[in-house]
């Protein structure tokens, strides 16, 4: 694995290494990766919050309810690049001031971890949303007739909810999956060395700015088209069966 | 009521520890640094840090004594995470002002580039009141430099004032100007050490008067590291004094940056 590894390294070296004054491999494409890891991260982290937010709101609880409200309002009502600060900062000066008074040395929270729970919990609460709207827009009478079958809750939500809400929530997540790969780009403000800020680096060394933000641009581009063809995919498959519009 | 005071008492002992803990000895050190301001910090193909800043940096910790880690940090963060302790100081070519001192403290300069005249290579002018009497000088407009030549040379010379630094390079190339005087890293990197500034050259003095100019750049350290800024205070001392400083000086300029 490590040689295939090397030898993929090789050729890249020998195709790409004077591309940008030597720029693009691996420095910027190394970027990339971390970029495309921390927007599946985050994507795991937001479909679970989302899950869970989104049947929280259509539970009968009203604390539930309460709770996942006020989580959609807030996160929804405040710009990305605020909350990446105060969680990713303010997180780790809580973390700095608590550990102060129990005498604890310096406990570091990692770039990483800090940018996809910071990215997860925001796009957990766009996620909410869009689930909650799938959910809605399965019959209400299927589910009654599960419960009729003497279904258990969890049984009626993943043998008749879930399948087919997934056709109805996978535009809006679609859009909210490109919407948070391009998001990541937020995280070069807390250090995290994604695709932009290698880019940046690059840009002020060569003093060639435009040129590598350009080619970050196609970057993204292909990405998202990448994702695109997997979402159609989905569409597909989940789509079977139903007439098509 | 009993165990309101034993808790009142044990978080009284655990605060005690935790300030002793405060002055621990400093093995390793973590510095921010930046990376997309050459010729101080930049990036190689490689991903590796170069530039003066860095290698400052680690003269000053090898001075020092202890093992220093680099951290890369986007400029627009590099306070914030220096006070969530990512790291315990900035070297990034950050000047140090009034503003920032409300935030963060600061050692000593280790740098303070200074201002600098430029004149055409064959013009012969002497930098002086003297030599200066009647020439024209352009600068950019409401800047330091602004400033500096209005009060101190105001009654001998004709300013002339721009809203950039690139069109005062102009105006030099177009003939319009005998002098020009800005920042002398700026100055070598955006106009000399260019195609069209190849005909001037940098001359006279240095000029880092703190009246105009400020105090320097600085390492940036968190204030309640007292002791942190000490040690740098010593160390950047300690390489101005046995040559190190003066080494990487001269890979990086043709001229003294530390200033006077």
């Amino acid at each position: 694995m490590t040689e295939l590894a090397a030898v993929l390294d090789r050729i890249l070296i020998k195709t790409l290494g004077g591309v940008l004054d030597g720029y693009l491999y691996p420095f910027i494409l190394k970027g990339m990766v971390v970029t495309v890891e921390l927007a599946l991260a985050s994507l795991a982290i937001a479909i679970v919050l989302g899950m869970i937010g989104a049947v929280a709101k259509l539970s009968n609880s009203r604390i539930a309810k309460a709770v996942a409200g006020t989580y959609t309002t807030l996160i929804r009502g405040v710009p990305g690049i605020v909350l990446m600060f105060i969680i990713f900062f303010g997180g780790q000066l809580l973390v700095n001031n608590i550990g102060d008074l129990l005498g604890w040395d310096y406990i570091e929270i990692s770039e990483f971890i800090a940018g996809s729970a910071t990215l997860g919990f925001i796009f957990g609460a766009y996620m909410t949303e869009s689930f909650r709207g799938g959910i809605l827009a399965v019959p209400r009478g299927e589910i009654e007739a599960g419960y009729t079958f003497g279904m258990t809750a969890a049984q009626v939500f993943f043998r008749i909810t879930l399948p087919q809400m997934v056709r109805h929530a996978l535009p809006s997540f679609g859009n909210n999956w490109l919407v948070l790969t391009k998001e990541t780009a937020l995280v070069s403000v807390i250090g995290l060395q994604d695709m932009v800020f290698n880019a940046s680096q690059a840009g002020g060394t060569t003093r060639q700015p435009f040129t590598f933000f350009f080619v970050v641009a196609v970057l993204y581009l292909i990405i998202t088209a990448v994702s695109k063809v997997g979402l159609r995919w989905a569409d597909r498959r989940y789509s079977v069966g139903v007439r098509r519009a | 009521m009993k165990r309101i005071v034993t808790t009142i008492i044990a978080a009284s002992a655990l605060a005690l520890m935790s300030s002793a803990a405060n002055a621990k000895e400093w093995k390793t050190v973590r510095i921010g640094v930046e990376g997309a301001y050459p010729p101080f910090s930049s990036v190689t193909p490689a991903g590796e840090l170069v530039g003066f800043d860095i290698e400052i940096a680690k003269a000053l910790c090898k001075q020092m004594g202890v093992k220093c880690t680099m951290v890369q940090q986007d400029w627009d963060g590099i306070i914030p995470a220096l006070l969530a302790r990512k790291y315990d100081a900035i070297i990034a070519s950050m000047s140090i002002t009034e503003e920032r001192k409300k935030k963060v403290a600061f050692s000593d300069k280790y740098y303070n580039t200074p201002a600098k005249f430029a004149r055409k290579k064959d013009s012969g002018i002497e930098i002086s009141k003297a030599g200066l009497k009647g020439k024209t000088v352009g600068v950019q407009r409401a800047t330091t430099h602004d400033n500096f030549i209005s009060a101190e040379f105001g009654d001998s010379v004709a300013i002339k004032r721009y809203a950039t630094q690139d069109e005062a390079y102009l105006d030099a190339v177009a003939g319009r100007l005998d002098l020009l005087l800005a920042d002398s890293v700026a100055m070598t990197d955006g106009f000399i050490a260019t195609d069209k500034g190849k005909d001037w050259e940098l001359a006279g003095p240095g000029y880092t008067d703190p009246k105009y100019f400020g105090d320097g750049v600085g390492i940036a350290i968190r204030k309640r590291d007292t002791d942190l800024v000490e040690m740098f205070n010593k160390a950047i001392a300690g390489i101005r004094a046995d040559g190190t400083y003066k080494k990487i000086n001269a890979k990086y300029f043709a001229f003294d940056v530390y200033g006077n």
